[in-house]
């Protein structure tokens, strides 16, 4: 056993195990920290791959900024008074159901030796199609295509085939994402009855009037 | 085979960790006296001065305090977070560590990552959770006030805090931090390129670290103490650890990312790295003494900051983040990749001296008068 597998299997193992607590612990808080040292765990395995940029990108977006939120949520519901619920909800059977399609869909998508095609992977990532002059015997003066040897770094790669080959998904992606934190903030804002929206312009107006009368003393 | 692999990925990158861990602590408990007899000098009184010379002796009598005092644990708080609350943020800090180049490289750096930069900024961004944690564990509304303040905090200036590297990213074009610095060192100081993004990348640093002006989660006049009111003895002392910790790693990123880090050289002409490697021993400890004066040149600017400016209000806090740095940040990176793009990175060069010789015009163009103090009869009569 090599000291890479036995860290796999120890990372790997604690990976697996804090994602069963996520879901069977009582308290939400709980749940959210072993949902951290799952990200955590995965980032490692990230990194034990070679993917550090990944790896990073893991911690970052959703260690991070993402976590940070769930905890928000968590702390503004009443923790300490939870209701004694099933540790199973009512809809187990579906969930069940659900979750062992995904299972074999995976199983039967993922095959041993789907993703140990080195060539293929390597010569696509840190390689660039780029137009060159030619001024071969082969159609001298004129543009043609070839594949340049880049970059050997993980992020340069990363970047190297998001913004070429898969342009189009990438920025379909960011677009979709944009959709959806405006429909949210939408969603989100709450429409302001008529004395509300008086008030609000009052105490705007007062805080104006306000810093108004503060520039002015201290200027004097 | 097997124990040449052993020195060189386990044995060797420990001790250089432990060099470094030893040294920013050694620091860490400075700073504590240090800062408290700036604080005194800027507001015109003394600070500490009783123990021992010049107080000195205060960087061993406060700790020995931390351990020696009671610790109390609340009786209606949540005991696992209440105990990991201290610990968390202590972890990703002192991680970082294994990646900052303290010195011309192999000898000061752990841990050689080509993504350094990005792993830097995903562990210190994971050091709120243990503010969160202890404050929500301590059941205590102010407590969480603190934690949910820091939260937000944290959240709004992580993203003017990445977005202000990136320009130091295109113009670089790493994200491994030798190369970064290797670059200053052969054209000039990312500052002068890159100015804006250096006053966003202070500014929200100064926001992460909860330092005055942006110390909202622990606003005394408001919350106690914040998200440390219930703590007490070593695990308060690990909150300050962790805080002063995460300064120090702050103000190594800004001197690598902006001020050259190790290296002393314009246009490879000075004290590269080549220079220093080659100088043996004697240039590795050129390059960490000039690495530690720059980083403690900042150290110096935070205390300064504290004692200059009053706290924000939260609302004018979010304000900045969001209508103020976040735009500016996005046009710094607009308008770095026009310069990029058109070749002409060294007139990036002179719109930043220039612009730095203007602010510094402005500043110096003629001395302050001198306010003569009105009376009370004056301020009764002024209008």
């Amino acid at each position: 056993m090599t000291p890479a597998f036995a860290v796999f299997l120890i990372v790997g193992t604690i990976a697996v195990a804090s994602s069963i607590l996520v879901i069977s612990m009582r308290n939400p808080v709980h749940s959210a920290l072993f949902l951290l040292l799952t990200f955590l765990c995965v980032a490692v395995l990230f990194v034990m791959k070679g993917a550090e940029f990944v790896g990073a990108v893991q911690v970052l977006v959703y260690a991070g900024g993402i976590m940070v939120l769930f905890l928000f949520v968590v702390m503004l519901i009443n923790v300490r008074h939870l209701p004694d619920e099933k540790v199973l909800s009512n809809f187990w059977k579906g969930g069940f159901a659900v979750g062992l399609g995904v299972f074999i869909l995976f199983v039967a998508v993922v095959r041993p030796g789907v993703y140990h095609d080195e060539q293929l992977d390597k010569s696509r990532l840190t390689s660039v199609k780029e137009r060159i002059w030619t001024e071969s015997h082969k159609n001298p003066g004129t543009y043609t295509y070839r594949r340049v040897h880049r970059t050997n770094a993980n992020s340069e790669a990363v970047g190297m085939a998001l913004y070429t080959d898969y342009l189009v998904p990438f920025e379909v992606a960011s677009l979709f994402l944009l959709v959806a934190m405006i429909g949210a903030i939408v969603i989100g804002k709450r429409e302001l009855s008529a004395t509300e929206e008086e008030t609000a312009q009052q105490f705007i107006l007062e805080r104006v009037e306000t810093e108004k009368e503060v520039k002015e003393a201290m200027s004097a | 085979m097997t124990q040449a692999l052993l020195m060189r990925y386990l044995l060797w990158p420990l001790v250089k960790f432990l060099g470094a861990f030893i040294v920013v602590q050694a620091i860490v408990a400075a700073m504590n006296w240090v800062e408290r007899r700036l604080l005194g000098l800027i507001q015109a009184r003394l600070g500490p001065n009783r123990v021992g010379w010049h107080g000195l002796l205060q960087i061993v009598a406060d700790p020995i305090k931390f351990l020696l005092k009671e610790d109390i644990v609340p009786s209606s708080s949540e005991k696992v977070a209440y105990f990991l609350g201290p610990m968390l943020p202590l972890i990703p800090t002192f991680m970082v560590y294994c990646l900052i180049p303290f010195g011309p490289p192999p000898m000061f750096i752990a841990a050689r990552v080509n993504v350094a930069l990005l792993l830097v900024l995903a562990l210190t961004s994971t050091g709120v959770y243990g503010i969160i944690l202890g404050g929500w564990a301590s059941n205590n509304k102010y407590s969480l006030m603190g934690g949910l303040r820091s939260a937000a905090q944290m959240v709004s200036y992580e993203v003017p805090f990445g977005l202000s590297i990136v320009g130091v990213l295109m113009i670089c074009g790493s994200l491994d931090l030798v190369r970064i610095v290797d670059y200053q060192a052969n054209n000039a100081w990312n500052l002068f390129p890159q100015i804006v993004a250096f006053f966003i990348f202070f500014v929200s640093m100064n926001a992460e670290n909860n330092r005055t002006p942006f110390d909202l989660p622990e606003a005394e006049s408001e919350l106690v103490a914040g998200y440390h009111t219930e703590y007490s003895a070593m695990k308060f002392a690990f909150f300050m650890l962790a805080e002063y910790s995460a300064m120090i790693v702050n103000s190594c990123l800004v001197t690598l990312l902006f001020l050259g880090g190790w290296t002393m050289a314009i246009d490879g002409k000075g004290l590269t790295t080549q220079q220093l490697v080659s100088m043996g021993v004697l240039g590795g400890i050129i390059g960490l003494a000039i690495f530690l004066t720059k980083m403690m040149f900042f150290m110096f600017v935070y205390i300064w900051f504290r004692a200059t400016f009053p706290r924000f209000r939260f609302d004018q806090l979010m304000d900045l983040g969001w209508k103020w740095m976040i735009p500016l940040a996005l046009g710094n990176i607009v308008v770095t990749g026009v310069f990029v793009l058109i070749g002409q990175e060294r007139l990036m060069y002179w719109i930043g001296l220039a612009t730095l010789g203007a602010i510094g015009f402005h500043i110096f163009r003629k001395p302050v008068p001198a306010v003569k103090a009105k009376t009370a009869h004056e301020v009764a009569h002024a209008s």
